[in-house]
């Protein structure tokens, strides 16, 4: 790759290049003031959540666990995070991703089967706890290929090509289950989903661990730049030599990996796989997730962090409502009122509607 | 010249009718008349009205002067379907019917025959049928619009107009993507409409089709009159003059030529031999030395656009082989065609160059960084440095390297989708109309840079409908007409006069 003689073009000398040797200019956040609203409405969830439970807040140590509202939020967070961190990807290049929940159905009934046979006596290679765990995020990437071709490659529409998984899938699971709901006992694959590792409830440490990775993945490659360019506008991407069939069909990929490994928490969890309520409308919660995150459904940038981030919001808000008094029955139109009022704060129109009338007092 | 041959009174009449709009006045006092049973053309390059006049005409716009006389009486046309409620109907280009509907369906759709309260199919398809058969088009009427031709679509379309007791019927840009035999056939169905009194407004780019079709022809410019002509009493030279607003006299100057000092200019980069795509542009050969700018003359719609995009693989050739460095090579990508050096500044900036939202910085390596691959991330600190060195290099005006592309003005954008190939380093720019819409500090700058990068022996193919321009930079100048490459003019050929007489050549 050549680099040099760039300064040919100028007129007048290029003297000045190092000038900003050391100084760096910030990533422009089309989210800065949204990331402190977002912040500042889970602090308000958290709040609410404390004065209605005085014990919110309590952590404690039992059997080498730790324990506590704050504690069951990030548990019941995790497999949410997985979805929203792919989610976001694929929302990133204007597309959406309704198969996530039939996904993570799949990948729990096909890791669950396998595990079984291991169970059983099994000796092949691929039926140990680690290589079902690799079979299983391979065939989560197999999904988000099948997505990614239907959207990439034969121009369908995103929220159609991802409906026919959506609900062929949880057919695919219960094909694979036979129908039924199999159990198992084996402890090294259950880990996944109610491991402890210093106190800490694993799917936790995967959450993070997979956010993380997928922050670097993204920032610390070109990959994140070129997501957000075919995004924006993936004609002008193409005629610039991105190969923008290729990048939306690896996030519906990755998307896919995420579910998987999301699937095989949820299967951990409660050491079973239910074809038919694995996942069931987690998709929904993971894209609303993303928008609370700012990531606009239109495509173009995205915020992975700010998306975990929505992810707590809601969790928050459903751990709050367990703890108060109101009746279970409540909590879906709770839920809609709370995440409608975290959209209207983020939103800078909205807050000046509010603030107008105090400020005309000048 | 109405076919009736006598003296025939004005079916639409418009007088001084201007539009202003915020930053342009887009159409200055035009006057224009149609007579029953005549086609009227309308000529001009982007941006001269002609469009600006029909939406008037539709009530898709709202005049800000002069009157607008149907049959004498003065009208205001609210909407497009007031004005086709009035008599005035419009086919575009693009068919706006429903492709999921009978054909049937589609002539009568919002006024079907009725029969109990339901819609009356068999009444529908056999006055479809018999409507069809008087413009000699006998078609299955039951089977969806999708299923034919975009040609039959277009008649069908105009059968539609015309059935809704039309006077005028103006089809914008009917033939841009028929090919020779449909635009017979579509222009049979309007000589047929011509029988029957209707004036028709057309507007093509096909200059042969002018010639063709039209009985009188008017020419419009920046938003003016500059001509209305009878068939018979104009040339091809003399349209294409008003067209691109040149005086043949005053335009005689030879261009001034160069000898270049080294000899690299004499080695092809890219050759491609009978390069062509059924329905875009008829082969042509084309040699693009080192160190060489060739420019393509020719009018909207000629195919200079249909070249860049075969040659940069956005669409791939059917016929015909390319060479660059005189090794074959298959150009079937944008990002192969960037493999062998090549690079494209579009002609729809916003559409297919810029990444609006994307920051100045990251539109500018974004190429590069394309090529690189994803791993291979150019640092923050390399970017940073590239986007500076850009910005003070082509004098690109934004507050900062992380403003969002989408907010520079136009001629700041297009330095911005310059400076993305510059830091590339490509041997071969292709340039689309990389002067329109820009002001003119930033135009002569552009002009600037392009020399520049000819010297640095850069091989380059520049659009432009500015004549002037082309005269100016070429070092050859490649000339086309209705999709179809003329010939090429060298060195002391190459003047504004020659150029609009070979465009005119028959």
């Amino acid at each position: 790759m050549e680099l040099e003689s760039k300064d040919a073009y100028s007129g007048q000398d290029a003297g000045q290049k190092s000038r900003n040797g050391g100084f760096r200019i910030t990533r422009p956040k089309g989210g800065d003031s949204r990331a402190l609203w977002t912040l500042v409405a889970l602090l308000v969830i958290l709040l609410s959540g404390r004065l209605i439970s005085p014990n919110f807040f309590e952590i404690r140590m039992v059997n080498d666990r730790l324990v506590g509202s704050l504690i069951n939020i990030l548990d019941s967070s995790a497999p949410y995070v997985l979805l929203a961190v792919g989610m976001t990807l694929v929302i990133a290049v204007k597309g959406i991703d309704l198969s996530v929940g039939a996904v993570m159905a799949i990948c729990a009934a096909a890791a669950v089967v396998l595990i079984r046979n291991y169970e059983n006596g099994a000796t092949a290679f691929y039926f140990q706890p680690g290589f079902v765990i690799l079979i299983t995020i391979v065939i989560g990437a197999v999904c988000g290929l099948f997505n990614g071709v239907l959207v990439a490659f034969l121009d369908l529409q995103p929220i159609i090509a991802t409906l026919i998984l959506m609900v062929a899938g949880r057919g695919v699971a219960q094909l694979i289950t036979g129908g039924q709901s199999p159990t198992f006992t084996n402890d090294a694959f259950a880990f996944i989903g109610r491991g402890v590792v210093f106190g800490i409830p694993f799917p936790i440490l995967i959450a993070v661990a997979v956010l993380i990775a997928a922050i670097i993945l993204v920032r610390r490659t070109a990959l994140g730049l070129l997501i957000e360019s075919v995004g924006v506008n993936d004609r002008a991407s193409y005629y610039a030599g991105i190969q923008a069939r290729m990048i939306k069909l690896s996030v519906y990929m990755l998307s896919g990996m995420c579910a998987a490994i999301a699937g095989m928490i949820v299967a951990g969890e409660v050491k079973s796989a239910d074809p038919h309520k694995a996942g069931l409308f987690f998709e929904l919660d993971a894209i609303l997730a993303v928008v609370i995150g700012g990531t606009a459904l239109t495509g173009g940038r995205f915020y992975l962090a700010m998306s975990a981030l929505g992810v707590l919001i809601i969790q928050s808000l459903l751990v709050g409502l367990y703890v108060s008094s109101l009746h279970p029955t409540t909590n879906l139109v709770v839920k809609a009122f709370v995440v409608l009022a975290v959209l209207l704060i983020q939103s800078p129109e909205f807050r000046r509607f509010i603030t107008k009338p105090f400020r005309r007092t000048s | 010249m109405n076919t009736s041959g006598q003296e025939t009174k004005p079916l639409l009449e418009v007088k001084g009718l201007s539009k202003v709009f915020p930053s342009t006045v887009a159409l200055s006092e035009v006057d224009f008349t149609l007579y029953p049973g005549d086609v009227h053309v309308l000529v001009g390059e982007n941006g001269a009205g002609k469009s600006t006049l029909i939406k008037l005409i539709t009530g898709v716009h709202h005049k800000d002067g002069g009157v607008i006389l149907l049959e004498g009486k003065p009208i205001e046309p609210r909407s497009p379907r007031h004005a086709q409620e009035l008599g005035i109907s419009t086919v575009y280009q693009e068919v706006n019917l429903i492709p999921t509907m009978s054909v049937a369906e589609n002539i009568f759709l919002g006024r079907q025959p009725m029969r109990f309260g339901m819609i009356n199919m068999r009444a529908i398809n056999q006055q479809a049928k018999q409507l069809l058969r008087g413009f000699g088009l006998d078609i299955d009427v039951t089977r969806n619009l999708s299923s034919y031709s975009v040609a039959i679509q277009q008649i069908i379309a105009i059968v539609r107009g015309v059935d809704l007791s039309a006077k005028v019927l103006i089809l914008d840009e009917p033939t841009s993507s028929l090919d020779r035999h449909e635009v017979e056939r579509l222009f049979s169905v309007i000589r047929s409409l011509k029988q029957r009194g209707i004036g028709i407004i057309l507007i093509t780019h096909f200059l042969d089709q002018v010639f063709e079709i039209a009985d009188r022809i008017t020419v419009l410019r920046n938003g003016h009159k500059v001509g209305e002509h009878r068939l018979a009493e104009l040339t091809k030279v003399q349209l294409i003059t008003e067209m691109l607003g040149k005086e043949l006299t005053a335009a005689l100057d030879n261009k001034q030529v160069t000898a270049r000092e080294d000899g690299a200019s004499t080695k092809p980069f890219l050759e491609v031999r009978g390069f062509a795509r059924h329905g875009m542009i008829e082969p042509f050969n084309l040699v693009i030395r080192q160190g060489e700018i060739v420019g393509l003359a020719g009018l909207l719609g000629s195919g200079r656009t249909e070249i860049a995009h075969l040659i940069f693989g956005i669409d791939q050739n059917d016929q015909g082989e390319a060479f660059v460095k005189g090794e074959q090579v298959n150009l079937s990508s944008p990002r192969k065609a960037i493999q062998y050096g090549f690079g494209l500044c579009p002609e729809d900036r916003k559409v297919e160059g810029i990444i609006g939202e994307l920051s100045v910085r990251e539109n500018i390596i974004l190429a590069l960084q394309a090529r690189m691959g994803w791993f291979n991330y150019l640092s923050r600190q390399k970017q940073d440095e590239l986007a500076t060195q850009m910005i003070e290099a082509l004098h690109i005006v934004t507050p900062d390297a992380e403003k969002p592309v989408k907010e520079l003005s136009g001629g700041n954008q297009q330095k911005v989708i310059l400076a993305r190939w510059l830091v590339s380093n490509p041997e071969f720019l292709i340039l689309d109309e990389p002067t329109r819409g820009i002001d003119v500090g930033a135009h002569a700058e552009i002009i600037q840079i392009i020399k520049r990068l000819a010297q640095e022996g850069k091989a380059m193919m520049i659009i432009s409908s500015e004549l002037a321009e082309i005269v100016d930079y070429s070092d050859r100048v490649v000339v086309l007409r209705d999709r179809k490459k003329l010939g090429e003019l060298e060195g002391n050929e190459i003047n504004e006069s020659t150029i609009m007489q070979a465009i005119a050549a028959n």
